[in-house]
């Protein structure tokens, strides 16, 4: 693709980031594209705080023995990890930073339906973030991600009580912006975007809204529970005070189950935008990519105690639940195989937003089919708490969620900075993470096989796990590089980046009809939308009729 | 069992393969075949209902073959065979104390005869652990304040790792140990030395010591429930219900007695909570289940009866 169509009137044009300048105007901003930006910066921050405890993690297990760190330490460098990476950087990511800048641009809007709410939104997370900043600093959390009771309520002598509010804060800045885009989605649509015109992006973004305004409050009150049983020996999941345990198990997953999905569809939505693009078409069978976002969101809420094969529960209740996760199986192949349909007798770019779009296929595709051995009831008791469940989240969180914000990021960033990253480098980034992450995760599918259990700080007693733990090692150093990579040439562009065009990529959907960067209230008159999603074939029409909607 | 895991797995293997590759080979073709070429403009096409209901229908179908031949396999891992041996499990913060029938005990090693069903009744004196031992595909959380149990049969001699797979604390990584399966005749050499007695022995006179028999009398006429032949029958309860005698349901009935009351007693026992270890309550569950056990015959059927009529 062409990105030499460079801006006819550089630099002077009035837009969001250049209309006020200072502190104060971007920490009482209202304008989402602004709060889009001071997220970007703090879950990047929370990025590179998780992806260090990785790296640790991962050079601990370079040896067999215990060497580097302390059992201690250990433990908690992996629970560190998955809470920041989870509730300060994959729940937040995607929806609060691109969905948040996209979604009022998307559907031809001023700004999101409750601005004030939405700087709410950030500033609660701040808090949530310097909670959790504190609990890291004077001691940190040992309890894993997953806060399983009775050892976080009794047993544990860390901060479980100040990682436990930290997360329940930053949760509601996660319901705050549901709310926001349910809303917005609702009653903000230009005229002439009716829902059947909604790009993918949007209906994404509707279906994840929807699973953080219902299940996030389900994770809050867990929490509350956890820090009532610790701080006042409440007797509610620990046997000792007459609860049970297991009971945490059923309202932690509640959550945390469809918390994946939250982590998973935007970034769905923004490969179908991404392939719409790079292909020149409409996505194949576009009500049926629509739909399946909804139907993951509500088969979503019904699968949580697939994580609980061998936790103690029934056979009849595991038979239902692996049952149930077969069936959420299905609407996600469903967008596999309509990605892969949309890219028959396309005109295909590889542009790097493409290479990642390309990426997150290839890598969900793997983490979703290993998601058929867990559901299966007699496969799960073995790999279960191994090293294969890592593989496999992390195919769909990291290679899927990762992949996709990646390449949100790169598909946008002309849109939000103004500028044009390194096309080469960009594509370099690309191929690194993907040769990176598969060296990381893919031997850990062996290892989980083989046996080696998750959380394991020490494994001198099985040595031969070693080479495939080397191998996952190597694999993250690569990966850390092309993390690193796009941080660098994204801030690089910022000052020496070439000017973007409004449209560099030639993209259908109404952000593009914007200026970039685009101007603080988006519009300069109200679009009005005539077309359907992806009208790609008007686009690349001989003479393209340049439509004055926006500007 | 671990072969009928691995089938499962490796016909698992076949199918995703398959998928992978027809998926992966559709992207590579497609992407090299319709790249970007001037003036050859993208053909644009709306989808086609019929081919999403075969790519929903098919892979459904194939889903629930692999549902079914899962649930399969997890129903004989779930399922112990009725005779088969037993041995109690106790989890703590951070290591393995498994204690035979047969009374050895053993700490972070359990020694096993080849080609003998083997069922654990496990329970935690702390936090949640869980029983893993990858060379037998099985795994179960321990879980504190009940019984959960698994079973396995050893096909070969040899040493086998047992892991904790479920996150416990500091040490969780130490929490490891070792299965020793040894033929036959080695292992009745291993039994002969050690134990103090047989697990329902030491039962027994901890319910003596308790003073258990002055109202579990074995005759009709105690103030508790008789408790021969007990375990594995159902129990009508006073509120209607029936539930079956198992582990967790005499654990249950010691720890917190007016939980369930069988029909026609009094809420009179008093709770022995913080009074047993778990392995005195280990060998009283031994010790119960041995009065069922004992005359597979005639004892059963006169304890039933004595049952069957202190509930009218």
């Amino acid at each position: 693709m062409s990105m030499a169509t460079f801006n006819a009137h550089p630099g002077e044009r009035e837009n969001y980031l250049n209309k006020e300048y200072g502190v104060g105007s971007w920490l009482f901003t209202t304008d989402h594209k602004r709060i889009a930006l001071l997220y970007l910066i703090s879950i990047t921050f929370f990025f590179f705080i998780g992806g260090f405890f990785a790296l640790l993690i991962r050079l601990e297990l370079l040896t067999p023995a215990g060497d580097l760190v302390q059992a201690d330490t250990y433990n908690k460098l992996f629970s560190m990890h998955g809470i920041v990476m989870i509730f300060f950087f994959l729940v937040p990511s995607i929806p609060a930073v691109l969905g948040n800048f996209l979604v009022p641009m998307m559907i031809g809007a001023k700004d999101l339906a409750f601005p004030r709410i939405n700087l709410l939104s950030w500033y609660i997370y701040i808090i949530g973030g310097v909670m959790m900043l504190h609990c890291m600093l004077t001691g940190g959390v040992d309890t894993g991600w997953t806060f399983y009771a009775p050892f976080s309520t009794n047993y544990s002598n860390t901060k479980v009580v100040e990682a436990g509010l930290a997360v329940f804060v930053v949760g509601f800045s996660s319901i705050l912006t549901g709310l926001n885009f349910v809303v917005t989605i609702h009653r903000m649509r230009a005229p002439g975007m009716t829902w059947s015109r909604l790009p993918l992006f949007i209906w994404a973004h509707y279906a994840t809204s929807i699973i953080q305004l219902l299940g996030t409050p389900v994770l809050a009150i867990t929490l509350v529970l956890v820090v009532a049983e610790r701080a006042l020996h409440l007797g509610i999941f620990d046997p000792k005070l007459g609860g049970d345990p297991v009971l945490f198990q059923h309202l932690f997953w509640f959550y945390s189950h469809p918390a994946v999905y939250i982590m998973i569809l935007p970034s769905m939505g923004i490969v179908s935008e991404i392939i719409a693009c790079f292909t020149r078409k409409r996505i194949f069978g576009y009500s049926f990519v629509a739909f399946s976002s909804i139907a993951i969101a509500v088969f979503g809420f019904l699968v949580w105690a697939h994580h609980m094969f061998v936790a103690g529960t029934s056979v009849y209740a595991a038979l239902v639940f692996s049952l149930l996760s077969y069936a959420v199986a299905v609407p996600s192949a469903v967008k596999v195989f309509n990605w892969t349909a949309t890219l028959y007798k396309g005109s295909i770019h590889f542009d790097a937003p493409m290479l990642y779009a390309f990426g997150f296929i290839g890598l969900f595709t793997m983490g979703g089919l290993t998601g058929l051995y867990l559901a299966a009831l007699g496969i799960d008791v073995h790999v279960t708490d191994t090293y294969f469940i890592i593989a496999h989240f992390h195919y769909i969180m990291v290679g899927g969620a990762v992949m996709g914000y990646l390449g949100g990021m790169h598909f946008w960033w002309p849109k939000i900075s103004g500028k044009l990253y390194p096309e080469g480098w960009a594509r370099l980034a690309a191929l690194i993470v993907f040769i990176g992450f598969n060296l990381t995760f893919f031997p850990q599918f062996v290892l989980g096989y083989l046996g080696m259990p998750r959380r394991y700080y020490d494994y001198s007693h099985m040595p031969e796990y070693q080479v495939l733990n080397v191998l996952s090692t190597a694999g993250a150093t690569i990966l850390g590089v092309g993390y690193l990579l796009p941080m660098i040439y994204f801030l690089w562009s910022m000052r020496y980046g070439k000017p973007a065009s409004d449209n560099p990529w030639n993209a259908a959907g109404l952000e593009w009809k914007s200026a970039s960067p685009p101007p603080t209230f988006n519009f300069d008159e109200e679009p009005v939308v005539t077309w359907e999603a992806y009208n790609y074939e008007e686009l690349d029409a001989p003479h393209p009729q340049e439509a004055p909607v926006a500007r | 069992m671990a072969g009928n895991v691995d089938a499962l797995f490796i016909f698992l293997l076949i199918v995703t393969g398959m998928v992978t590759l027809l998926i992966f080979t559709c992207l590579l073709y497609f992407a090299a075949r319709y790249r970007y070429r001037a003036n050859v403009p993208a053909e644009q096409i709306e989808g086609s209902t019929p081919l999403e209901l075969t790519w929903s229908v098919i892979p459904l179908g194939v889903f629930l073959v692999i549902f079914v031949w899962g649930a399969v396999v997890y129903f004989k891992e779930r399922t112990p065979p009725r005779d088969s041996t037993e041995v109690y499990v106790v989890a703590k913060q951070w290591m393995w104390k498994l204690e035979h029938a047969e009374g050895q005990r053993e700490i972070n090693e359990l020694h096993v005869p080849v080609g003998r069903d083997v069922k654990l009744i496990m329970t935690s004196q702390d936090v949640i652990h869980s029983f893993f031992v990858p060379a037998f595909r099985i795994k179960q959380d321990v879980l504190p304040g009940r019984y959960t149990t698994t079973w396995f049969r050893a096909t070969k001699p040899g040493t086998y790792h047992l892991f904790c797979a479920e996150y416990c604390g500091t040490q969780h990584s130490g929490m490891i140990g070792s299965i020793v399966v040894l033929a036959p005749a080695q292992y009745e050499t291993w039994m002969s030395g050690g134990s103090t007695g047989p697990l329902s022995a030491t039962g027994e006179k901890v319910f003596a010591e308790l003073g258990c028999a002055t109202c579990h009398r074995s005759d009709a006429q105690g103030r508790g429930p008789n408790l021969q032949g007990l375990f594995g029958k159902p129990v009508r309860l006073q509120d209607g219900r029936t539930v079956v005698a198992d582990e967790n349901y005499i654990r249950e009935s010691i720890l917190d007695p007016g939980a369930k009351i069988v029909n026609g007693y009094k809420p009179v026992m008093p709770t022995f909570q913080g009074l047993l270890s778990e392995e005195q309550l280990n060998a009283l569950v031994a010790y119960l289940k041995s009065l069922s056990a004992t005359k597979p015959g005639e004892g059963n059927a006169t304890a039933s009866t004595a049952q069957g009529s202190q509930v009218e």
